[in-house]
């Protein structure tokens, strides 16, 4: 579950924090698009490394750090199943693509007030019911996980192992924790809905907004940032063919 | 028998637990008191190895929790949470209660007569075939006690039990603790519930702050202002009257409904009705 502490709003008065919360959200599109479009895992590792400074001025690096610590079983079993079918170089190449993809998004999650998240959804026109859905989502991730952590308390109590057995007996082993689990995150959801209810969610069709988001000096000069780098990377890849340069270096070296 | 030495446990950045020792004999009946985020459900965590102290140990029947796994230590100290909703998750009743003795591995009979048992024991068996999340408030924690009563641990602790319990319920839970204690159980329960307390526990641990502020004879914590204004708790109702009446020569220290009413009549006898 540590996973999540990366992905967990943690409030702040830095640079990152108070950046509009869509050019955030460019930055982790594109880094994410970068992932995507790099293969080989010097670029990937480049672009890796490139993210790490924004957690440093976030003063986010430990929580990001213990994120990254609750995926490395996940980045394992990629590691491992991309090893046997393609090969060393391709697995790794995977595995830092992945870290990346949890980097990118936890910046933003990271530093991204979820009402300024819902807020910048609705900017960008998504209707706010599913904006608000969205967040709501999020907000109860951290919930989840807690619950998850008293559910698995209760029934080890009750003998349960988790790492027992074989692959398939293991993954038996977590019915008991993902019945109650399930169960009452939908009993939550039917509460969450009656309190909404019954505090006239929906009741006027245009809603005001309390905090209304506008674009300062340091988000356009974030956000063009943010396309150089992009429209460098996409010129490094297609035009100079970096990664080829560098496979054939690999090679040769 | 429970050990616990100079234990110390913090989560993340917050101290949960600073410096607590504790002794609890075999047969015992402990209430652990305190305010909210006194350190109590973090302490009882520790006697079955769910949480391991930082600092200091904790011995379960000269075993020190470091060295054992959640499950053999569960095998012999059994945990009732506070949510039932926390561990129902079996197709029936029946499966539910069962669940533990089979993950302790018990033979079929055994698991049959046992489950049995506590079904009888808990007024459940008419529910037997029913599943766990059609049953009422009441009914899903019976059916949390007898899972964990069924594989007969030596060690019962049960968390916050009367919370959001009717009279009756609580009744019940007192009249089973009475039950466990004539077979010689250790039981151990957190509660807020002075009242239950006072009527059904020879023992008090009090907590605040993650530390032990108290420890021992019920009457002497439950009656003495300084300790209860210490750990935010009301005394008990029958004490709030006898420190009423403490100016017509009434005993400070009640807490039983008889003591009241005797000591009460005596005043008036005196008065000569």
């Amino acid at each position: 579950m540590k996973i999540l502490e990366g992905f967990e709003f943690k409030r702040g008065e830095t640079l990152i924090h108070k950046l509009d919360p869509r050019v955030k959200l460019a930055y982790s599109i594109i880094v994410f698009a970068l992932a995507m479009i790099f293969t080989h895992s010097i670029t990937l590792l480049i672009i890796l490394i490139s993210t790490l400074p924004l957690f440093y001025v976030a003063k986010a690096f430990r929580k990001f750090a213990k994120s990254v610590q609750g995926s490395l079983i996940l980045v394992g079993i990629v590691f491992a199943v991309n090893f046997i079918t393609l090969g060393f170089e391709r697995a790794l190449a995977m595995s830092i693509r992945l870290l990346l993809m949890i980097s990118c998004f936890s910046i933003f999650f990271l530093t991204t007030y979820p009402e300024d998240f819902a807020e910048a959804l609705v900017k960008l026109k998504v209707p706010y019911e599913f904006a608000l859905t969205f967040t709501m989502a999020l907000r109860f991730v951290p919930t989840l996980a807690r619950e998850a952590q008293l559910i698995m308390d209760a029934q080890r109590s009750r003998g349960l192992e988790l790492d027992k057995g074989n692959f398939i007996r293991r993954l038996r082993n977590y019915i008991p924790i993902l019945v109650p689990l399930i169960v009452g995150a939908i009993r939550k959801s039917i509460k969450v809905a009656e309190a909404m209810e019954s505090r006239a969610f929906g009741a006027s069709p245009k809603r005001t907004s309390l905090r209304e988001l506008k674009f300062k000096q340091r988000d356009y000069a974030f956000l063009a940032l943010i396309v150089l780098m992009f429209i460098v990377a996409v010129y490094a890849k297609y035009f100079l063919g970096v990664e080829e340069l560098i496979s054939s270096l690999v090679s040769l070296g | 028998m429970i050990e616990v030495h100079d234990v110390w446990y913090s989560y993340d950045e917050v101290v949960a637990l600073r410096g607590v020792s504790l002794k609890i004999q075999p047969g015992e009946v402990v209430a652990i008191m305190g305010e909210n985020g006194a350190g109590k459900t973090t302490l009882i965590k520790h006697f079955n190895g769910l949480l391991k102290p930082d600092k200091g140990y904790v011995k379960v029947f000269g075993v020190d929790t470091r060295n054992a796994s959640v499950a053999e230590l569960s095998r012999r100290v059994g945990l009732v949470f506070q949510n039932p909703d926390h561990q129902l998750f079996a197709e029936t009743v029946e499966d539910e209660v069962a669940f533990a003795l089979k993950n302790f591995g018990f033979p079929k009979e055994v698991i049959e007569r046992r489950v049995k048992w506590a079904l009888k024991l808990l007024d459940l068996w008419e529910l037997r075939d029913q599943s766990p999340f059609a049953l009422s408030g009441g009914e899903r924690k019976r059916v949390a006690i007898a899972s964990i009563l069924s594989y007969d641990p030596d060690v019962i602790v049960f968390d916050e039990p009367t919370v959001g319990q009717d009279y009756a319920q609580k009744e019940r839970l007192a009249q089973l603790i009475k039950l466990l204690r004539s077979q010689l159980k250790t039981i151990i329960v957190v509660t807020h519930d002075v009242e239950f307390v006072a009527e059904n526990f020879p023992r008090v641990v009090l907590m605040s702050e993650g530390r032990v502020i108290a420890d021992g004879n019920t009457r002497r914590i439950l009656t003495s202002p300084e300790l209860l204004k210490k750990a935010r708790l009301t005394p008990p109702q029958i004490t709030q009257v006898a420190w009423e009446l403490s100016d017509f020569s009434v005993p400070r220290d009640l807490m039983w409904v008889s003591e009241a009413r005797d000591a009460i009549l005596r005043v008036l006898g005196v008065r000569g009705r």
